[in-house]
């Protein structure tokens, strides 16, 4: 346990970890992507009372599950880098906030196409929709807060706080259609339970959701290696890797 | 499948309007957040590449030349 902290704390391990990771990870993700697209676009039945537009689930439901994930992962990260001042957590935090920042615009627009069709509008200010652009603001403002400093130690401490004092959105999200009326109806799968969803509809969203966790851990990984890089571009180890042509 | 043809698939009774923009949100914001980082770190590389070769080979600026 011990030791993979030492490693974890080591960039050129990590940078070589994530590229042995990626190198499987993300053929994976992208087939599993490309099936889960062409399997709920043209393969599914469609919803006996929405019709064909609730295809779009396929790409609703993983991008909000992910963008909310991912503001754990942030968050965790954000702690841990507080807590222990480890650089590598921080490396990771700042590599979260952009990838979390699209999936939650992504679940936000096709939100919005979802409910022009079904609801009969693009947007409506209810709990679930204000609280998930809420999320948005969050992770822009932690990107936002990152450039802001020159002192990119003060920029982590402030973008840790940050992310931990928004944590308390995370459950508001979850919750909101249970806790407020919504036109969002509650949640189809549940982990304990009968879901409400059809199976032959359920696979192609379950691999939908797994793709954008692998999509997500890809991001994370591809982020987190290019800023090892520009952390470390005085290290012998990053001069090695330039001259070496490696990628 | 379960359209019976391109036609139909493409219009969805009304919701291919809806799904296929959608959809091709979707494949742009992946593509993107793939891209970016991947070319972040390939255009550091070859920067990092230029700069250590330039030192390695002589005078890095115009300055140490006058």
């Amino acid at each position: 346990m011990w030791s993979f902290f030492h490693k974890f704390g080591s960039p050129p391990w990590l940078y070589r970890i994530a590229g042995s990771i990626l190198r499987w990870l993300l053929p994976i993700t992208l087939v599993a992507l490309s099936v889960g697209m062409v399997w709920g676009l043209l393969f599914t039945a469609p919803d006996f009372r929405q019709g064909n537009s609730y295809r779009i689930i396929y790409i609703h439901v993983p991008a909000a599950a992910v963008a909310l994930a991912g503001y754990y992962v942030m968050a965790i990260a954000g702690a841990v880098s507080l807590i222990w001042k480890m650089k590598m957590a921080d490396v990771a935090m700042k590599a979260c906030a952009p990838i979390g920042a699209a999936l939650t615009f992504l679940a936000l627009v096709t939100g919005a196409i979802w409910g022009k069709p079904t609801w009969g509008t693009w947007w409506v200010w209810d709990a679930r929709i204000t609280s998930m652009l809420i999320l948005l603001f969050l992770y822009l403002g932690v990107i936002a807060l990152y450039e802001a400093f020159d002192n990119k130690e003060a920029a982590g401490k402030a973008c840790a706080v940050l992310s931990l004092v928004g944590m308390v959105n995370i459950p508001i999200i979850y919750k909101s259609v249970d806790w407020w009326y919504s036109l969002h109806q509650p949640a189809s799968i549940k982990l304990s339970g009968d879901s409400s969803i059809d199976p032959s509809m359920l696979y192609p969203l379950l691999l939908m959701i797994a793709a954008f966790y692998g999509l997500f851990t890809c991001c994370m990984l591809l982020n987190m290696r290019a800023e090892l890089l520009e952390r470390e571009t005085r290290t012998n180890w990053v001069k090695k890797l330039a001259l070496a042509g490696r990628r | 499948m379960y359209f019976e043809n391109l036609a139909a698939a493409l219009t969805m009774d009304g919701h291919g309007l809806f799904v296929w923009p959608a959809y091709l949100i979707a494949v742009l914001v992946i593509v993107t957040i793939l891209i970016r980082p991947w070319r972040r770190q390939r255009k550091f590389l070859r920067l990092k590449s230029a700069e250590l070769k330039r030192q390695q080979g002589g005078p890095s600026s115009i300055e140490e030349v006058i």
